[in-house]
This record gives structure tokens, sequence and C-alpha cells, in this order.
């Protein structure tokens, strides 16, 4: 029998290879960041389709490659949400699929205010061999990852995350914060992380040409993100964080690339996360779809 | 399988909420004496910019490549829903209507970062300033378009 992840990972990549060769592209505009959210949405009846990768290092153990694809739809100007497919390959151990998540961004006010609140609310089903790292939260830590995929797949999770985005744009840089709060639906305490980042493009006004490699479509800046324990026993003890600049390149093209190395802040990290990604924003995907229904022409 | 089919609901309710929501949008096409005009309320938005911001000048009014930038940045990221001659589309009105074109430029600017998040119009801010005043100078830069001429085929993408 063909596998879930196979099944789903081969469904995302038709999914994919479809929308690619018919529909227009956009221009995208993405933030550099991996792990930190700003209070940016998705544009109205678009479809961003994004691949994403984290190398990991792992001390007393084998090293990992884990990646996800990304499916965010723009539903209204103050909702976005997204389906991720999650899997991971640890070396000299084998390569799993290791759950889903549906996340839903809302944009509670009207207008643009200094400091911008974003409410996220994310259901992850996964397991436990889930290595993406794409938060830091209650007292993960390095160690948890020396588990066999054999193991860790036996373990099943049913999460709720909650996290408030405060966002703010100044004079071109953009700084954020998030807060965590997550639920494991089993018999678990609420674990809280947080993450920080900073970025802004490296030219602030466009060029009065078309251009690839011109400064404004490059955004560089830093986040940092780590956990913050749980109810129990909240507090940086037994915790992870990392350190990680961002870059991110927007191609007039549509796709956007994006590269992070993250460095290990104490010894509950990883000592090295390489994480990279490869986007391409689609317009009208709503209106597509729409008359794939018979929708108005 | 349990997984399987988890996913697979998933994938359909996501679907099903999408065209739901995009029943009432259509992609970028002009309009045509058959169609509705767009509601000339949507341009009332315009009248909400505060004083100060309604005041704001342009720093990039004497700046010779701002037109050129605007126009690059209006094609990639306002004439999808706009139409290509920002004539407007079923998704959005026309910013060649007299209402837009003799808003002073701060009201534009001031649209373009808020949004009008509640009717489609997405909030703007992540370009940042230089390149919204950009975009100002190109949309006050095309005039006004009478309505017969927004019928021109030559308008049509």
């Amino acid at each position: 029998m063909v596998s879930t992840g196979r099944l789903a990972l081969l469904g995302a990549l038709w999914l994919f290879l479809l929308l690619f060769c018919t529909v227009p592209p956009a221009l995208a505009q993405e933030s550099p960041y991996f792990v930190a959210y700003d209070h940016y949405l998705e544009e109205p009846g678009n479809l961003e389709i994004e691949y994403f990768s984290t190398f990991g290092t792992q001390r007393g153990g084998n090293d990992f490659h884990a990646y996800w694809a990304e499916f965010e739809y723009g539903v209204t100007a103050w909702w976005t949400t997204e389906i991720y497919l999650d899997g991971q390959t640890t070396f000299n151990d084998s390569t799993v699929f290791t759950g889903f998540r549906w996340e839903n961004r809302f944009r509670p006010l009207k207008h643009e205010h200094f400091i911008n609140p974003i409410f996220y609310v994310e259901y992850e089903k996964k397991n436990g061999a889930d290595k993406i790292l794409k938060e830091g939260e209650g007292h993960d830590v390095e160690s948890d990852f020396l588990v066999s995929n054999a193991e860790a797949r036996k373990e099943h999770i049913h999460e709720i995350e909650l996290k408030l985005i405060l966002s703010s744009t100044f004079k071109g840089w953009n700084f954020t914060q998030n807060t965590l709060a997550a639920k494991n639906l089993s018999n678990s305490p609420w674990e809280f992380g947080y993450a920080l980042g900073a970025s802004r493009p490296l030219a602030l006004k466009a060029s009065a040409q078309r251009c690839t490699f011109c400064p404004q479509n490059f955004v560089a800046g830093v986040e940092m993100y780590g956990g913050l324990g749980d109810r129990r026993s909240f507090g940086l003890h037994d915790t992870a964080h990392y350190l990680a600049p961002v870059l991110a390149w927007n191609l007039p093209s549509g796709w956007a690339l994006r590269v992070s190395p993250g460095f290990g802040l104490n010894d509950n990290s990883h000592q090295f996360l390489m994480r990279w990604g490869v986007s391409r924003e689609i317009t009208g995907f709503g209106s597509m779809v729409s008359r794939l229904f018979g929708g108005r022409k | 399988m349990k997984g399987t089919a988890a996913a697979f609901a998933l994938c359909v309710c996501f679907l099903a909420v999408s065209v739901a929501l995009a029943q009432g949008q259509n992609p970028g096409k002009p309009f045509t004496g058959a169609e509705p005009k767009y509601d000339p309320a949507v341009y009332d938005e315009l009248q909400k910019a505060p004083k100060k911001a309604r005041e704001r000048a342009n720093p990039l009014e004497n700046d010779a490549d701002a037109v050129a930038a605007g126009a690059i940045l209006f094609e990639q990221h306002c004439a999808e829903c706009h139409g290509k001659s920002a004539e407007g589309s079923r998704k959005a009105p026309s910013l060649r209507a007299s209402e837009v074109q003799n808003a002073t430029p701060g009201t534009l600017f001031w649209l373009l970062t808020n949004g009008v998040v509640r009717k489609k119009m997405p909030v703007w801010s992540k370009l940042p300033e230089p390149q919204r005043w950009q975009l100002v100078r190109y949309i006050k830069s095309l005039g006004v378009l009478a309505p017969a001429a927004a019928e021109s085929p030559a308008l049509k993408p």
C-alpha cells in the first residue's frame, strides 16, 4: 500500500505542477523570515506555493534534512489560510512523512497602526518524528531528536497552536514579535515560545528599470526564536534558542528565494541549522477555481 | 488510512472555501457597457483620510524616475485587480475616476498604506514608503478616463 505521506507529497507535487503550468505568477514581495511572522497577509484570491528545507546538525546522533510544502491562500484581505505538509530524512535512518498543519491568520484592525496585531490559529496533526523546527516551544531541546524515526513516529500529536503577532514597519524596517502558546490535545500542559524578527529591503526606492538584481528585490534581516517552557515550569531553563540571519530575493519572474543559516545559542540547541526555500505566488487562483465550477466569466 | 482521509477532507474543505469566496471575484477584466459600473460609494473611502494625511506632499513629486518606477510597481502589484491601465475591473474600481485623480497625493498614499481590508483592498505598507509614493506619482500621471473610453478595445488586455 502506498503510504499516506507519499500520497500527500505526490498530491502536493501534482497540484504545484498543475498551477505552475496553467496560471500566471505575480511578483512576490516576501518577508525573509522562516519562523517569525509579520503582519502582512496574502493578497485576496492569490495562492502562494512554497517549499522549505531545514538541514540540522545533531550531536550524538544523525544529522537530518526536514522539509515542508506550504499552500497559502488569501481568502480575504484580513484572513489568510495555509496548509502545510511536512516530512524529514534522518541520515543513516529513514525518510518519513511527519504530518500536516492547517494555519489561519486574522487581521483584526481595519487600518495600519504603529503596532499591528495578527491572531494566528493552527491545528497540527503530526508524529514525534517532526523535525522542521518551524517554531521554538516549551522544553523542546536537541536531545529530543536522538530517538530513531521508527520509534518517534509512533507518537501521534494533535496540537493547537495560538500566536499573537505584533508587527511594525518603520522607515523601511519591519520589526515583529510573536508570542506562542501551544497545547497538545492529549493531557499535556500549555507550552510557550517566542520569535523576534527585524528586516529591511536593501533599497527603499524602486528602480525605473526592470531588473533581477536590483537591491530593492532583496530583503535582509535577522530572526531569533526559542522556547519559554510550559505552564508548570515557565522560563528559560531546559529550552533551546536560535539566532538566524535571513535573506529573501524576490525575482521579477514571480519566484522568491529565501536562505537562512541559523545558530544555536545554548547547549540545548542544535549547533547549526541551514534553511532555504523557494516560493511562487499565483494571482487569481480564487477566480480560476470559481470559473472551473461555473462562476462568472 | 485515517490520516489519508483527514488530509483529503481538509483539501476538499480548502477548495470549497476557495470556491465559495471566489464567487464574488473575477479576473482583471475591464468594464464593458454590458456590465454594471462599480458602485461610486467605493470611493467614499478616500474621504476617510485624516486631514494630516491628505495634506502630505509627495516627496518624489520632482523625481524624474518616479513615474517609470511607479508604472513597473503598478504592473507588478496592482494591475491584476485594477486593470492594466488602471481602468478597473470586477475585482476593484477604476483608479482613473475623477474621485481618485482629484484626490491629493497624500490621500492616495494613505489609502495605499491602510488598504480597505473589509473590501478586499490589501494593506500595502509592505512596500517601502518611497515605493508607495512612486505608485502615487504613476497613478496621478494617468489622468481621468472618460467612461466611454473605458470600453475602448485598445485598453482591453
